[in-house]
C-alpha cells in the first residue's frame, strides 16, 4: 500500500535531485498552522461550553425584582425543599457592588434603589421546580425561579457558533492547501513533461509516472506540514502559558488528552489529503496524454 | 507486424497530414521510410510507435487492433517497441547509464539484471567511458548513440528510428546500421526513417517506402501484399 513511498535511487534520480524547492513546503506549512491554531481554539471553545454547559445545568436563582422578603426565609425555604442540594443567598453588598458596575457609585449608596434579592441554588435529579416555587412564594409572593441556562444561554450558543466557524475554517483551508498541491502538481508535470513523454515512449504506465510526483509530494507535504505543526505547538504552549493568568474566564479554555491526539494527527491528515490530491491530479493530467 | 488500413491523421482541426495508408510491415522485415521534409515520415513513425492515434482508419500492431485501444493497454505494446527519435529524447538530468537503463527498470528489472546489459550496449555504441555523463556534456553523436542504445536495449520486436545516423559520421553511421541490421537478423522489425540514400544502398533486403504529401506511393502493391508474413 505505501510501497510508492520507497522509490529505489533510480527511480528518485528520474525527478532530479531538488529537495524542497518551490513554494509547496511552506504553503503547506502555513496551512498546517493555521490549520492547527483554528483547531485547538474551536476544540478549546467545545471545551468551554461543555464546562458551562455542565456548571449551569442543575443551577438555579430564586429572583426577588424589589428586594421585599426575608432573604434568610428564603434561603431556608429553598435549602429545606426536597431535591435541592446547596443554596447560597447573595447579599445585598454584593448586589450593590455589581451594580455598581452599570449604574456607578450613586447605586451602592443610594437608598432609593430597590436592590433585587437573589438566592442561587443547586438541584439533584428529583428536584420538583414547581413546588420550590410554591414553597418560596409563600414566603416572597413575587419571587420567580430562573434557570442560569437561560441567561447564559445566548453565550453558549456563540460558543457553540464559533466552534462551527473554526471547523469551517480547517475545511476551508484543507481546501486551499489541495488547492495549492494541485497547482504544485501540475506544475510539476509541465517541468517534467518531456521526462514523462520519454517514460511513456518506454512503455511506462500512468501509474509509474505517478508514483514519482506522488512521492515527491508526499515528502514535501509532510516536511510543510509538521513544520507548521511544530510552529503551532509553541504559540499553543505560549498561548496556554499566557491563559494561567488570564483567571477564571480562561479556566475552562482547556485541551484534553484526546484534543491532543486529534491537533497531532492533523498534520498526517494533511500530509495524507495533500498525496491523495496530488496523485488524482497527476493521474487526470496524465490521462490527457495518449 | 503492422497492418495500418485506410489510416488518416490530422493534428486538431487542420488538413490531413496523413492520407488512405494502406500497408503491412511483415514480421522480420527491414524498411526505410523515405520522402521529402514534410511529407509525413514522422507522423507515420508516430502512429507506429503508438505515440498517436490516428484519426481515422484501423491500425494493428502485434496482431491486435490498437486504434481504439484503451490507454492503460497500451504501455505493454510500447515495451515491445524501440524508438530512436530525431532529436534524442534523452532525460538531461540523467547519465548516460540510467538513459539506457529506463526501458529495462520500467519493464521492472532489477539493478542487479540491469548493470550488465547496460555497460554492454554503452560499450557497444562506443561510450562504456562516458556511462556516467549527462546528455548536455556530450556531442550530438554521442547523444545519438545513447538514444539508439536505449531504443535497442530491450531486443524490441519493432525498431523505429527518425534519422538515426543524421548526427554521427559516416564509421559510426555504418556501425550503427550495422546493430540494425543484426537486431533484424534476430526478427526485429525494422523501420529507419532517413534521407541518407547510401544507407538504404548498403543494406541488402531492405524494402523502401516513399511517402510524399501525407500519401504512400507503393506502385507495385508490394507493401500493402508484402510477400512475407504480415
Amino acid at each position: 500500500m505505501f510501497d510508492w513511498l520507497f522509490a529505489s535511487p533510480a527511480e528518485r534520480r528520474l525527478l532530479g535531485q531538488q529537495k524542497l524547492r518551490g513554494p509547496t513546503p511552506w504553503v503547506i506549512a502555513i496551512m498546517s498552522f493555521s490549520i492547527l491554531i483554528i483547531a485547538a481554539t474551536g476544540l478549546a471553545l467545545a471545551n468551554t461550553a461543555g464546562v458551562l454547559t455542565r456548571a449551569i445545568e442543575a443551577r438555579y436563582a430564586v429572583e426577588v425584582p424589589n428586594g421585599g422578603g426575608d432573604l434568610a426565609r428564603i434561603t431556608d425555604v429553598v435549602r429545606r425543599s426536597p431535591g435541592v442540594t446547596s443554596a447560597e443567598p447573595v447579599s445585598e453588598s454584593d448586589m450593590r457592588k455589581t451594580l455598581e458596575r452599570w449604574l456607578g457609585p450613586a447605586a451602592a449608596a443610594s437608598g432609593d434603589l430597590p436592590v433585587p434579592a437573589l438566592v442561587n441554588f443547586d438541584v439533584g435529579a428529583d428536584a420538583n421546580l414547581g413546588a420550590i416555587e410554591q414553597s418560596v412564594r409563600a414566603v416572597a409572593p413575587d419571587a420567580r425561579i430562573v434557570a442560569h441556562r437561560e441567561s447564559i444561554g445566548p453565550l453558549l450558543h456563540s460558543l457553540r457558533l464559533l466552534q462551527w466557524v473554526a471547523f469551517g475554517l480547517v475545511l476551508m483551508l484543507s481546501g486551499a492547501a489541495s488547492a495549492a498541491v494541485v497547482l504544485a502538481a501540475r506544475g510539476a508535470l509541465d517541468t517534467h513533461r518531456s521526462t514523462i513523454e520519454v517514460m511513456h515512449g518506454v512503455g511506462a504506465t500512468d501509474v509509474q509516472v505517478t508514483r514519482l510526483f506522488q512521492r515527491r509530494i508526499a515528502i514535501d507535504a509532510l516536511v510543510g506540514s509538521v513544520a507548521g505543526a511544530g510552529a503551532a505547538a509553541v504559540v499553543l504552549l505560549l498561548l496556554t502559558a499566557g491563559a494561567s493568568f488570564a483567571g477564571e474566564l480562561m479556566g475552562g479554555a482547556t485541551l484534553s488528552g484526546p484534543d491532543l491526539v486529534i491537533l497531532a494527527l492533523l498534520p498526517l491528515a494533511l500530509t495524507a489529503l495533500a498525496t491523495w490530491v496530488a496523485r488524482t491530479a497527476v493521474l487526470a493530467a496524465l490521462r490527457q496524454a495518449l | 507486424m503492422a497492418e495500418f488500413d485506410s489510416v488518416g491523421l490530422r493534428y486538431g482541426t487542420g488538413a490531413e497530414v496523413l492520407r488512405d495508408l494502406d500497408f503491412r510491415l511483415a514480421n522480420g522485415g527491414f524498411y526505410f521510410l523515405t520522402g521529402p521534409s514534410g511529407a509525413g515520415k514522422t507522423s507515420l513513425l508516430k502512429l507506429l510507435y503508438l505515440a498517436q492515434r490516428p484519426t481515422r482508419g484501423r491500425i494493428k500492431l502485434f496482431g491486435e487492433e490498437l486504434s481504439e485501444a484503451p490507454r492503460d493497454a497500451l504501455p505493454q505494446f510500447r515495451r515491445r517497441i524501440g524508438v530512436v527519435f530525431q532529436d534524442f529524447r534523452l532525460i538531461r538530468h540523467l547519465s548516460a547509464f540510467d538513459n539506457v537503463a529506463l526501458p529495462l527498470r520500467v519493464a521492472g528489472a532489477k539493478d542487479e539484471d540491469v548493470e550488465g546489459p547496460v555497460r554492454e550496449m554503452l560499450a557497444w555504441v562506443g561510450l562504456a567511458d562516458r556511462s556516467s555523463a549527462r546528455p548536455p556534456t556530450l556531442s550530438g553523436g554521442e547523444q545519438q548513440r545513447v538514444a539508439i542504445a536505449r531504443a535497442v536495449i530491450n531486443r524490441p520486436e519493432l525498431l523505429v528510428a527518425d534519422e538515426p545516423t543524421g548526427n554521427v559520421d559516416a564509421d559510426m553511421a555504418n556501425r550503427l546500421m550495422g546493430l540494425f541490421t543484426a537486431l533484424n537478423r534476430l526478427g526485429t522489425t525494422v523501420v529507419v526513417a532517413t534521407h541518407d540514400v547510401g544507407l538504404i544502398g548498403a543494406t541488402p533486403g531492405a524494402q523502401m517506402i516513399r511517402i510524399e504529401q501525407g500519401t504512400l506511393t507503393d506502385p507495385t502493391g508490394v507493401l500493402k501484399h508484402p510477400p512475407g508474413r504480415a
